[in-house]
């Protein structure tokens, strides 16, 4: 079960064959291998289930979870399907229970550790029918996650021998991970994307440093992020992970290296009429302005000037995808702090001057290589390996993706 | 009144259909807000929205950006205003206007897919203006908050 069908051309990491979007039994095999196998998938806030009982609902690929705070102040989860017939036994997003979940199929309970406890009519009914005497509970159940908390995050696991998260992010990408995710955060609001294309375009585009000031014009031309400006790359030793940046360099408004190359980025004479979306706070204290972090398979977290947002990466069948927006701020923010993340989401989300192009751009590729299954996508700015790198023209964490998946993919 | 917030309702889903978003920010008051939210983040209080304007510049940089910087598929939208319920003056002296409107919005794209793009109602606070009136707040509240690929042209 879950064997990928199709081999890789070579084992260079500059190529990558497009059936990988489109083949529906290596589709199957990373819900396998990747999302079930031994990674940490993001599942939630620990500030989502603070009370014993409160839960969310969410999902590791596409197995859905139950994340619910112990009785014994714990975080644990589930999958989210009865051991009876498999029905959901959690119907919404989020909830309190009690002591319990209850299928509302036949009534099968689990305590807050996902464990089966109460069968309705056990013994049956005036000493007829019920279950077999020799039934046993505790062999039935929804699996079981292994959860972890780090600086607010909950991930869970399903395999045994998953590292543990530091470990499992490298130092490096850990504290770029705690430079943003540093105090105790506030919802500010929740929506989904809905994206036509294969999950792994949508992790691409993400880790692609290179296309960010070429496909989004919006950011290019208010030098919100150049590559001209200072910034980097930093990609996790096994490739899985990575965080990019740029640093708020004021620069030369006639700087000509856009210009001479004719890219569309460059649109001179074009003002914001109200320039307090970008009037930014240096919260961090460190002038970037913009940091994108991704931990493998699932979970980008985004600093773009005061914005800040969780996006959980949800694959729903081999071409479309769900993008689940969290967007965040610290309980600490003054008034005037939360007026500039409500007016700096607007470079963000599914209407985002900037993210929205994110979220056709899959949908482009998806389509355009339709009839090239057999043909090789080109991934070879910067080279050929992964190292982290002080520039943004460079596909270097995109290869490291392609390392880290072919690792787990065993390709 | 009714009919006022009507005719207003209908010049502004003309405007966009036929794609003349430079016509839009003028049915707001140059200090105004325009949010697109979803029925859950509002029923909860939370505040951010997918659109968050609270200036007429920021509606006009939305227009501007949309036209010059933002790449997105061809696409237009068809407006189905409903009704509006006049919710009642917001102050006493009865300056302002509350309504809410039920709206549906269908998406074509440039393939001539046909999709139910947005369901919802706007909770506007409307002000006579000089002898016009107009949207002095519009939180666009959707009913869902789960947007296919993206929102470029206003609801």
């Amino acid at each position: 079960m879950g064997e990928p069908t199709r081999a890789w051309p070579s084992d260079t990491l500059t190529r990558v064959p497009f059936w990988v979007y489109q083949d529906d039994a290596n589709y199957h095999a990373e819900l396998r291998r990747i999302f079930e196998g031994p990674t940490w998938n993001y599942l939630c806030l620990e500030s989502d289930v603070t009370e014993p009982g409160q839960f969310r609902t969410t999902f590791i690929g596409e197995m859905p979870v139950v994340v619910v705070r112990g009785q014994d102040g714990g975080v644990h989860a589930f999958e989210n399907r009865c051991a009876h017939r498999g029905a959901l036994i959690a119907i919404d997003d989020a909830g309190r229970v009690k002591h319990a979940f209850q299928c509302v199929y036949h009534a099968w309970s689990y305590d807050l550790r996902g464990n089966l406890i109460g069968i309705a009519f056990e013994k049956g009914s005036n000493g007829r029918g019920g279950m077999p005497a020799e039934f046993c509970k505790a062999d039935h159940g929804p699996r079981k996650l292994r959860t972890t908390t780090l600086c607010g995050l909950v991930f869970g696991t399903l395999a045994p021998d998953t590292p543990p998260i530091e470990d499992y992010l490298g130092s490096e990408i850990l504290g770029r991970l705690r430079r943003v995710m540093r105090k105790p955060v506030t919802v500010l609001g929740r929506f989904t994307q809905a994206l036509p294309n294969n999950w792994k375009l949508y992790i691409e585009n993400v880790k692609d440093t290179y296309h960010a000031s070429l496909l989004h014009a919006f950011f290019g031309t208010f030098r919100i992020t150049r590559l001209t400006q200072g910034g980097g790359v930093l990609v996790s030793p096994d490739g899985a992970h990575h965080a990019s940046y740029t640093i708020g360099v004021p620069e030369d408004a006639t700087s000509a290296a856009y210009r001479e190359q004719g890219i569309r980025s460059e649109l001179d004479g074009f003002r914001l009429a109200d320039a307090r979306l970008l009037d930014s706070e240096d919260e961090f204290g460190d002038r970037i302005q913009l940091q994108i972090l991704t931990v493998f398979p699932n979970l980008v977290i985004q600093q773009v000037q005061n914005s800040l947002a969780i996006r959980q990466v949800l694959p729903k069948g081999l071409g479309a995808m769900e993008l689940h927006w969290t967007y965040i701020g610290f309980a600490d923010d003054t008034a005037d702090l939360r007026q500039r993340r409500l007016r700096q989401a607007n470079l963000v989300g599914p209407a985002g001057y900037v993210s929205m192009e994110d979220g056709c751009v899959g949908g482009f590729v998806q389509r355009g290589a339709a009839a090239a299954s057999d043909e090789l996508s080109v991934v070879n700015m910067g080279g050929d390996g992964t190292e982290s790198m002080d520039t943004r023209a460079t596909e270097a964490s995109v290869r490291g993706f392609w390392k880290a998946y072919r690792r787990y993919m065993g390709c | 009144m009714l009919e006022r917030v009507v005719s207003l309702n209908a010049d502004y889903a003309r405007a966009i259909d036929d794609d003349r978003l430079e016509d839009w920010p003028g049915f707001f008051t140059e200090k105004c807000l325009y949010k697109v939210t979803s029925a859950d983040n509002h029923r909860r209080g939370l505040e951010v929205g997918v659109i968050y304007a609270d200036s007429n510049g920021m509606l006009r940089d939305r227009v501007a950006a949309l036209r010059e910087a933002n790449i997105y598929e061809r696409q237009s939208y068809r407006h189905l205003v409903g009704l509006p319920a006049i919710v009642g003056p917001i102050n006493e002296d009865g300056e302002v206007t509350r309504a809410e409107t039920p709206f549906l919005v269908v998406r074509i794209m440039r393939d001539g897919t046909m999709d139910l793009f947005a369901t919802g109602r706007y909770l506007d606070a409307l002000v006579d203006d000089g002898g016009v009136l107009r949207l002095r707040e519009r939180v666009v509240v959707c009913d869902s908050g789960r947007f296919d690929t993206l929102l470029a042209i206003p609801l």
